[in-house]
């Protein structure tokens, strides 16, 4: 029970990582990024391929994010003028390309087979609770060090421009803001930290295939924001935990439903979760932790 | 008299309309210059094809000494020009202060790194910017709605905002197509003070108006559009003796 908890905390991490990546670039800059699993595979084999080949962790981490931040910044040069649906549609493809790329490409990936016995740093020394304990904190870490960053940068000039590009970016150009620079920025930092998570969820699970980045992920962490509330990295991360802790939750409910099916037990978990986010829509259409309008500090005595 | 703004030759159209037809015309500066004509004259499109909205198709546009024809809003704002829209527009979710703060030039907190690390720089000039957002803010009577969302607003008081954020921009040069439009003549009186002693303190305004009254109190020179070309310039006596100018609202005479 106790490896099962970890797992799940540690899973929470991963997500949380995923929602503070969409939120910068959703709740940050308005772009609807459906391609979110494409960039957490880049960087789940980033880190993977560059281990494998005999590099320790730390730098295939850092591969990661380079890569992600490389491929986010040709998603946004490739999808310049498009906006709203459209990108949501083409970021989307991409998250297939990539996984259609990682089944095919058997010499760089291993196709279906996927990679195997990648690194988990410190297992040997640690032993197998210890690494899951360790890992946990790690992770953690790593989320409350990614959240406080852009929990900073959501409060700054930077954020306040980028909220502005959100809501009206022509007339944010009218107010001197160089739109496309901040977008660029913002995909390419979004995109790495959700390369990020997937290097850490690549070690973690020490395999991966291309069937771990199916378009389901996407749509949990849309569903994590949303619940969470757009627009503030504190919800994005609340939201991340919520949803995985009642995903595992409906895991234990459906047990005490009778005379069930396998098959209905899961449609059974399906319906609960859109019932909990019609819920949480209903009841606090703006997410739990709605975003907020910074006060004016207090004038100087005149 | 030096040029604050020199338009020659503005050429625009749309699908084959031809909306601006060669427009001539120059906002001398330090002048509170008034743009007048019928509606369809093409003033709003000339302030679109001037600010950077749309890219002319022809004809030259200068700030100052240099030529600016074609640029993107961002620079043109770099350089001194800024400008409010006709419909007060605004970003729904952010606060009156954040929109004033918003328009304050040369922050160097925006840059991505001094957005993620703190930068002293950034907390500096932040607060340099806040005296003066409140300063607007008080002078424009919006100090009592600063931490609303623009959306809580009346409709004057966008205006304000309007007027106020683009204050903030420290322009050179302000296009302001129509302010007091929709506005309660007692507001509108108010912020024709502004503008007023805005334009004392050296401001150079351009104003797009219909209200007659308020473009004989203000402004001098005062230019008149029709049919997308400029159709004459001068006092505003001047412009509302002229027969052309008559015709051009009225209608000629059969």
């Amino acid at each position: 029970m106790l490896s099962y908890l970890i797992f799940t905390l540690t899973l929470c991490g991963i997500y949380a990582l995923l929602a503070l990546s969409l939120n910068l670039i959703w709740g940050g800059v308005g772009l609807v990024n459906l391609g979110l699993a494409g960039f957490f595979a880049v960087g789940a084999y980033a880190s993977a391929i560059t281990t494998g080949a005999g590099a320790p962790v730390i730098i295939g981490w850092g591969a990661a994010l380079v890569v992600g931040a490389a491929v986010g910044l040709i998603v946004t040069f490739a999808t310049l003028r498009l906006r709203d649906d459209y990108l949501a549609i083409v970021t989307l493809g991409f998250a297939e390309v990539i996984r259609l790329v990682a089944l095919n490409e058997r010499w760089l990936t291993n196709g279906s087979d996927g990679l195997s016995g990648i690194k988990a740093p410190l297992k040997a020394e640690l032993g197998l609770q210890g690494f899951s304990l360790f890992y946990l904190g790690l992770v953690t870490l790593v989320v409350l060090v990614v959240w406080a960053l852009l929990s900073r940068l959501d409060l700054s000039p930077y954020g306040r421009a980028m909220k502005a590009i959100r809501e009206d970016q022509q007339l944010a150009s009218f107010a001197g803001k160089r739109v496309l620079r901040f977008k660029l920025q913002a995909f390419a930092v979004s995109a790495a930290i959700a390369a990020l998570s997937g290097a850490l969820y690549a070690h973690f699970q020490s395999y991966v295939s291309p069937d771990h980045f199916q378009p389901l992920i996407t749509i949990y962490i849309f569903l994590a924001v949303t619940a969470g509330g757009v627009g503030r990295p504190s919800g994005a991360v609340f939201g991340a935990y919520l949803v995985v802790i009642f995903l595992e939750a409906t895991r234990f409910a459906t047990e005490w439903v009778p005379g069930l099916q396998p098959v209905q037990i899961a449609a059974m978990r399906e319906m609960m979760i859109g019932l909990a986010l019609i819920l949480v829509l209903h009841l606090k259409p703006q997410g739990i932790m709605p975003e907020r309008i910074p006060k004016a500090p207090e004038p100087a005595a005149p | 008299m030096t040029a604050a703004l020199r338009i020659e030759g503005l050429k625009l159209d749309f699908y084959g309309v031809h909306v601006l037809r060669g427009v001539d015309l120059v906002v001398p500066e330090g002048s509170f210059t008034g743009l007048i004509g019928p509606n369809g004259a093409g003033k709003s499109t000339l302030f679109n094809a001037v600010s950077g909205l749309y890219r002319p198709k022809g004809g030259k546009v200068s700030l100052g000494v240099a030529e600016t024809t074609g640029q993107p809003p961002e620079k043109l704002v770099a350089a001194g020009l800024v400008r409010s829209f006709q419909l007060a527009r605004g970003f729904p979710k952010l606060s009156v202060f954040q929109h004033l703060m918003l328009y304050g030039a040369d922050q160097p907190g925006e840059n991505l790194l001094a957005g993620l690390f703190g930068s002293q720089a950034a907390k500096r000039r932040e607060e340099a910017l806040a005296e003066r957002a409140h300063m607007v803010a008080r002078r424009l009577r919006l100090d009592h709605v600063l931490d609303n969302a623009v959306t809580a607003l009346s409709g004057g008081q966008k205006k304000l905002v309007e007027i106020g954020r683009a204050l903030m921009a420290d322009p050179k040069v302000l296009l302001l197509d129509e302010p007091m439009a929709g506005v309660n003549p007692t507001l509108a009186d108010q912020i024709a003070e502004h503008l007023t002693a805005l334009n004392r303190d050296g401001l150079t305004i351009c104003l797009i108006e219909h209200d007659m009254a308020l473009i004989k109190r203000l402004c001098h020179p005062v230019i008149v559009m029709a049919e997308g070309q400029t159709l004459m310039q001068g006092t505003f006596d001047e412009v509302a003796s002229d027969l052309r100018v008559q015709e051009a609202y009225l209608g000629r005479r059969h």
